[in-house]
């Protein structure tokens, strides 16, 4: 046990004394979740939108009338055919609205600045929802659950959080590791009377507090900052990570067991798990949009079933029944890694 | 014989480090120059001056009539440089490196290859192994090929034997007394001073100073002291015995034996008996002689 | 060199990674306080036959015993009754000096009194008091090489094996640390060195030359010199490896 100390308070002084390393790990996420939080937001507000009328209606009017009130709308009035182009390129209009009277019935067009493709639909929809207000009989109500104010900015908390842990967990326990061989430091704990199991438990626990500091970091800010809604819901979100993060680090001890030299060991946890995570896991790029082949792929990237857990629990606000199937699937991809982990480094130990 | 390098006065400081201190020393053309001292003593500054990589800040270096910092371009083609780790691609074959190497300086490996033959020789049976799988020997004589592929008339050599094998050591050396014959001119630093007899003429480093330059016999002429070998069962003793005693200057470990720097009145058969009579075993002190190491450690000795 | 003073005793020690033998059925013995230099060419099999020595690798075929100890039943305990360093002087570069001691005194059992009192002679013998505060990574290479070897034998081993343990260290720095070694081995430990710098055999009270896996000579440098008759151990060297197949 007294070893065990040892290792431990050894490993803690190596990420204490390493400024750069302890600035990246605990700022990194705040500045992830503010960014996305705040200022990367899928919103749109005030749209700059002109029309062209080609015959004055009551219909028309009420319709332009509808878009000077809207506050996601600035109207800026009337504009000639000709003049939309120029409006449009020199960018002081996002949208303009062509409205023509055609034997009573009034047809829509909307003209739309798609430079941001993702703006440009955003827009059309909001147009669309505006003209049509009133035009079917029946409208479509649309409720939103879960997010009533549509409001992005703690969205991407399960994404981000399900990008730190790997990039914390898993890169800097296999770096820590394999410069424990690069430096031949690894030789000496082996040829010492420590287990091997001491020497990778002295390795995991240190990194597993210092994820725990940082998952308290992160949610104190969702909570608060983000104002994600408080509920008991919590707890399983903080049972969900711990094992999330167990699986990150069994991730980084078999990258270490594998890489020789740091260099190998960053690019490899790199390669492997960071950008799977970001372009795969659903954290940007929603899964459902994917090819067939990579959703497939999806299914093997563990930050896909935290983070969809984790959206189950943070903003759907669901009780822990419903994530059985992502802990199940977790819990199966943590034990398979860490079997395989500890028996590659017990083997190369003794060999 | 002409003088091919000209070092005056060079100094060298990173902040508060001096990493030379004022160094002068010229060699000339075809001569086989050694520099060795102690890690940290300043070698690869100076070699980088040397290879125009770093900027004297006080001083000047002329080579092959050119100076290192305003005629760097013109002089570059005229040097090879081996820095201290060989600095090939691991992951090039042996042929793409040199291929590589030639074509940096715009010349054809085959019209060269009379220069490398005797070093490349064995390296030609396996063309295609890359780099990084070649031995530590073997990576040396790639390296050596490649800094001698453009026929520089002056060849740096950074510590080119460090973690090299002593077989390997020794045909090293035997191919730079064979480049002499082709006239290129050699400066080769080494840490190792048993290497260092092997050069012309010698410059001993320590803390950014050379402490002596000449040929190795007159440095070792330098050596007026009365040297002995001293050996007996439990070495350890021995030493802490000898260095007891008054009249001992110095006494150090040196290979199977100690080496006695003894003061005028050191009697060989009167200190042996003495330490027979304290119990000691198979004590023997006999004359020894002094090499370039004594003279180092001599040299060093007062700023220890 | 009778049973009882053997404290490594090796016999055809043999250990294949597929069809390559590394080490090649090697025996010999070492005795109590020896200073045993294993030489060798890169790749000739020493770092391999030293693993094994050390319960770090397990042979092929072949038995040993070392610090009374069997290589392939009982690796933990020899673990146990060894020091080791290694050819990096590894040290913990950015832990202090004096948690690097603590440390392994902590690795090695120690209790706290027997810990303190050897950290104080440590300090002592090396001079280095005023440096306990230091980062490891801050202290001039010779000064990184004696702690290495003072932590090495913090536990007091009865062997303490020795993985080129002066790579590219000046002259002056190699003599104080040999002067080490030899206190070391007056006190009855024994030292286990292997290296490829030859004018580290002369240090040696005896040496074997490791060729192709196999030990090719094994003297005392007086007596290989004789035996060849040549002036240096580096002269020995290149006669007995001068064959060798191997190289890395």
């Amino acid at each position: 046990m007294a070893i065990f100390g040892a290792l431990v308070k050894k490993e803690a002084l190596h990420i204490l004394r390493d400024t750069r390393t302890m600035v990246i790990t605990i700022f990194m996420p705040l500045v992830l979740l503010l960014l996305f939080g705040f200022a990367i937001s899928t919103e749109v507000n005030d749209i700059r939108i002109a029309a062209v009328v080609e015959k004055h209606t009551c219909e028309t009017r009420k319709i332009l009338e509808r878009f000077r009130v809207n506050e996601y709308f600035t109207f800026l009035g009337l504009v000639a055919p000709t003049e939309t182009e120029r409006l449009l390129r020199s960018g002081r209009a996002d949208a303009v609205l062509f409205l023509r009277s055609d034997d009573a019935n009034l047809k829509a067009q909307i003209m739309v600045d798609a430079a941001n493709p993702t703006i440009a639909q955003t827009v059309t929809a909001y147009v669309g929802g505006v003209i049509n207000k009133e035009e079917i009989k029946s409208p479509v109500l649309t409720y939103t659950l879960y997010n009533p104010q549509m409001k992005s900015s703690y969205n991407f908390v399960p994404g981000i959080m399900g990008m730190i842990f790997i990039l914390i967990c898993a890169i800097m326990t296999s770096v820590s590791i394999v410069r424990e061989k690069e430096n031949g430091t690894m030789n000496l704990l082996l040829v010492s009377p420590i287990r091997p199991a001491t020497i990778i438990l002295g390795k995991l626990v240190p990194y597993f507090l210092l994820s725990c500091v940082i998952l308290a970091i992160m949610l104190f800010i969702s909570y608060t900052l983000l104002g994600l809604p408080l509920s008991a819901s919590i707890v399983n979100v903080v049972l969900l990570s711990f094992l999330y993060i167990i699986l990150s680090l069994s991730f980084g001890l078999l990258v270490s067991t594998i890489a020789d030299s740091q260099l190998t060991a960053l690019i490899g946890s790199a390669v492997i798990l960071m950008l799977p995570v970001i372009m795969l896991s659903g954290m940007i790029f929603p899964i459902d949009n994917m090819p067939v082949f990579l959703q497939g792929v999806s299914c093997i990237i563990p930050a896909r079933w935290y983070i969809s857990a984790m959206r189950k629990l943070m903003i759907q606000q669901l009780d822990a029944a419903y994530i059985f199937k992502e802990v199940m699937i977790l819990t199966s991809m943590t034990i398979v890694l860490l079997v395989l982990s500890i028996r590659k480094f017990y083997s190369s130990s003794r060999k | 014989m002409t003088t091919v390098v000209k070092v005056s006065d060079i100094s060298k400081r990173y902040g508060k480090n001096t990493a030379l201190d004022n160094i002068s020393f010229s060699v000339g053309r075809g001569e086989l120059f050694g520099i060795i001292g102690p890690d940290g003593a300043g070698k690869s500054s100076l070699y980088r001056i040397l290879a125009t990589l770093l900027l004297p800040e006080e001083g000047k270096v002329e080579i092959a009539g050119l100076d290192v910092v305003k005629d760097f371009r013109k002089l570059r083609p005229k040097i090879g440089y081996m820095p201290e780790r060989f600095s090939l691609y691991q992951d090039l074959t042996v042929r793409e490196n040199l291929n590589f190497f030639a074509s940096l300086f715009d010349v054809s490996v085959k019209k060269n290859y009379d220069l490398i033959a005797p070093i490349f020789g064995q390296l030609e049976h396996f063309p295609d192994r890359k780099a990084g799988a070649l031995s530590g020997g073997m990576k040396q004589k790639l390296a050596l090929s490649c800094a001698l592929i453009h026929r520089p008339e002056i060849l740096l050599l950074d510590e080119p034997t460090t973690g090299v094998d002593a077989v390997s050591r020794n045909e090293f050396w035997n191919m730079l007394a064979g480049l002499k014959e082709h006239g290129i001119t050699i400066l080769v630093s080494t840490s190792y001073m048993d290497e260092a007899t092997k050069c012309d003429q010698i410059a001993m480093m320590n803390e950014g100073q050379i402490l002596d330059i000449d040929t190795p016999a007159n440095l070792v002429s330098h050596i007026e002291e009365n040297l002995f070998n001293a050996s007996a069962h439990n070495m350890f003793k021995l030493l802490s015995e000898l260095r007891e005693m008054p009249q001992v200057e110095d006494c150090y470990t040196f290979g199977s034996t100690l080496h006695i720097v003894a003061r005028s009145d050191f009697n060989p058969e009167e200190i042996g008996n003495s330490l027979k009579n304290i119990g000691m075993q198979n004590v023997r002190i006999y004359p020894a002689k002094g090499d370039i190491e004594d003279l180092f450690i001599k040299l060093t000795r007062n700023e220890r | 060199m009778k049973d009882n003073e053997k404290v490594i005793s090796v016999k055809n020690l043999t250990k294949k990674f597929g069809s390559f033998t590394a080490v090649d059925h090697i025996s010999f013995d070492v005795g109590k306080g020896e200073i045993f230099g294993f030489l060798g060419a890169n790749g000739a099999g020493k770092t391999t036959a030293m693993r094994m020595l050390c319960g770090l690798s397990l042979p092929s075929s072949g038995e040993g015993r070392v610090a009374g100890y069997d290589i392939i039943r009982q690796p933990e305990e020899i673990k146990r009754h060894i020091g080791y360093m290694s050819q990096k002087f590894s040290l913990y570069e950015n832990l202090r000096v004096n948690e690097n001691i603590r440390l392994f005194s902590i690795i090695y059992g120690m209790s706290d009194s027997s810990m303190k009192e050897a950290s104080e002679k440590l300090y002592k013998d090396l001079r280095m008091e005023d440096m306990s505060k230091t980062l490891v990574k801050d202290l001039p290479v010779g000064w990184k090489q004696k702690l290495a070897f003072a932590v090495a034998t913090i536990h007091r081993p009865e062997i303490v094996f020795l993985d080129e343990p002066t790579g590219g260290v000046d002259p002056l720095t190699r003599r104080r640390f040999w002067e080490l070694i030899y206190k070391a081995s007056s006190e009855g430990m024994t030292i286990f060195v292997t290296t490829h710098y030859l004018d580290e055999a002369e240090y040696c009270n005896r040496v074997s030359i490791m060729v192709d896996g196999r030990i090719s000579a094994l003297d005392s440098p007086e007596a290989l010199k004789e035996r060849f008759q040549v002036s240096s151990m580096d002269d020995v060297f290149r006669i007995v490896a001068k064959d060798a197949l191997r190289v890395d």
